[in-house]
């Protein structure tokens, strides 16, 4: 069974479809990357899993189970929204740490708020900082927890949106461009630490210019193009040896530059 | 003659303070309320707010003063403000309040919309809710981004303060000025830039101050 399921997602900004029936399956452990030019609709597809886009249509399942179903929209409230995105985490492009805390208190900061309303024990609190130091350890910035944003590189940042986001163990890790705002000399060090989670076989979900990289990663590629997936498959398949005209012509684009 | 110049400048100078501190402790908050009026997303309420911020900031305090103190009287015949040196005080703290309210409005308006999406954004995404990503998040970065201007703000009041004497509300340069008239004087006056420039200097190194301990973080 499909860890996540989403079936026939659409979304229109004004009049403007991003989104056109979009749907797709990711089993547990799995890597999907989804490639396409920008305007294809890839980061919306992330921003609606993540419900900072509400989807116009559309199901999502977690494990099975009905999650969210566009056509009941208007019944969920703010806290089933925030219950229902603690199933997915999401890195953003331009990391978005938040500037007036150091890299570990970026990291711990959900989770012990969460547990403070909880009425979490000393000794639990004391585990969730325990852990966030345990995760900058594992994304190579033991040496960094003090730092603020700001001291930061951006590689730094990014690596440690990344433990942010693990903090909260989500199911399914969403990565938009992760890489995009970076220098290129510093991409490298934060597909490391991608490669390391799909190691341990994290269910993740990459929206990526990376192609290279996509093809190396991914168990299941889909290119998207104005808003509709136009071709899918494992990366051996689509990148390699692409059968739709849209996908060939984005994939010579791409060996120009 | 000395004595009486320095006693009537301190009570002056603590009328002039009482303006100054109460004005502060009506506006900021006010100021918030007004903004989020003017950011509202009921296009009707957000333009009657625009609007009244526009004609508050587009014409003189005096001339609010003047309207405020005098107006219900002459125009409606009411009695608001009473004949009391408090009532005189009251009508200038609505006055003072009304139009720093406005101008801290604009300040915070832009202070909010200046923080990028994205720091929400990352606060949602965690599974925070609105409160924890108002307080935890934006509220810092906010203070941060409009101490500067609010610091400008709050000096501009400490001088704008003067101007209640139009309704004779007998602030420090008032008490200076009276000793021209009356002993043909003009040291008092002179005495009174002095009040000013302390009281400015002292805020001038509070502000600096705060803004040094949000210097740990970049915005």
């Amino acid at each position: 069974m499909a860890l996540l399921e989403v079936k026939n997602l659409n979304k229109t900004f004004g009049k403007t479809a991003v989104l056109k029936n979009v749907s797709f399956s990711l089993p547990n452990g799995r890597c999907l990357a989804v490639i396409g030019s920008s305007g294809s609709g890839k980061t919306t597809l992330l921003r609606c899993l993540n419900f900072l886009e509400t989807p116009d249509e559309g199901t999502v399942y977690v494990n099975g189970k009905l999650l969210y179903d566009a056509a009941r929209q208007k019944a969920y409230s703010e806290n089933k929204v925030r219950a229902m995105r603690t199933h997915f985490g999401l890195v953003f492009q331009n990391f978005n740490l938040f500037r007036q805390y150091t890299a570990l208190q970026n990291v711990t900061l959900a989770p012990l708020l969460a547990a403070k309303g909880d009425k979490a024990s000393k000794e639990e609190l004391e585990a969730i900082r325990e852990k966030g130091r345990a995760l900058l350890k594992r994304v190579g910035l033991e040496n960094k927890m003090g730092n603020y944003p700001h001291q930061l590189s951006g590689g730094q940042q990014q690596r440690v949106a990344i433990a942010r986001a693990l903090a909260l163990e989500p199911a399914i890790l969403c990565f938009d461009e992760p890489t995009s705002a970076l220098d290129p000399e510093l991409t490298g060090e934060v597909l490391k630490v991608i490669r390391s989670l799909r190691d341990q076989e994290t269910t993740m979900i990459i929206v990526t210019h990376e192609i290279r990289f996509a093809r190396d990663i991914a168990d299941y590629v889909i290119f998207m193009d104005e808003g509709v997936i136009v071709e899918e498959g494992p990366p051996e398949q689509v990148i390699d040896a692409p059968s739709n005209p849209r996908t060939v012509r984005f994939l010579e684009r791409y060996a120009e530059t | 003659m000395v004595e009486n110049v320095i006693k009537a400048l301190q009570g002056g100078f603590l009328v002039s303070l009482e303006l100054f501190g109460l004005t502060l402790l009506g506006a900021l908050p006010l100021g918030l309320v007004i903004s989020f009026g003017s950011m509202s997303r009921i296009k009707p309420l957000a333009w009657l707010t625009r609007g009244f911020v526009w004609i508050v900031r587009g014409s003189p305090l005096m001339l609010q003063l003047l309207v405020i103190f005098y107006g219900p009287g002459l125009l409606f015949g009411w009695n608001v403000w009473g004949g009391s040196d408090s009532g005189r005080m009251i009508a200038a703290l609505t006055a003072f309040i009304l139009n720093y309210a406005c101008y801290f409005s604009e300040i915070y308006r832009g202070g909010i919309e200046g923080i990028p999406q994205g720091q929400r954004e990352a606060g949602q995404v965690l599974g925070m809710t609105r409160p924890q990503i108002f307080f935890r998040v934006t509220l810092l970065q906010l203070v941060k981004r409009i101490l500067p201007p609010i610091s400008n703000e709050v000096i501009t009041l400490v001088k704008d303060t003067s101007l209640a004497r139009v309704i004779l509300v007998y602030e420090l340069m008032w008490e200076g000025q009276r000793f021209i008239k009356s002993a043909g004087i003009i040291w008092p006056l002179f005495f009174t830039g002095v009040f000013y420039l302390v009281f400015t200097g002292l805020l001038t190194i509070l502000f600096r101050r705060l803004e040094k301990r949000l210097d740990y973080f970049t915005v």
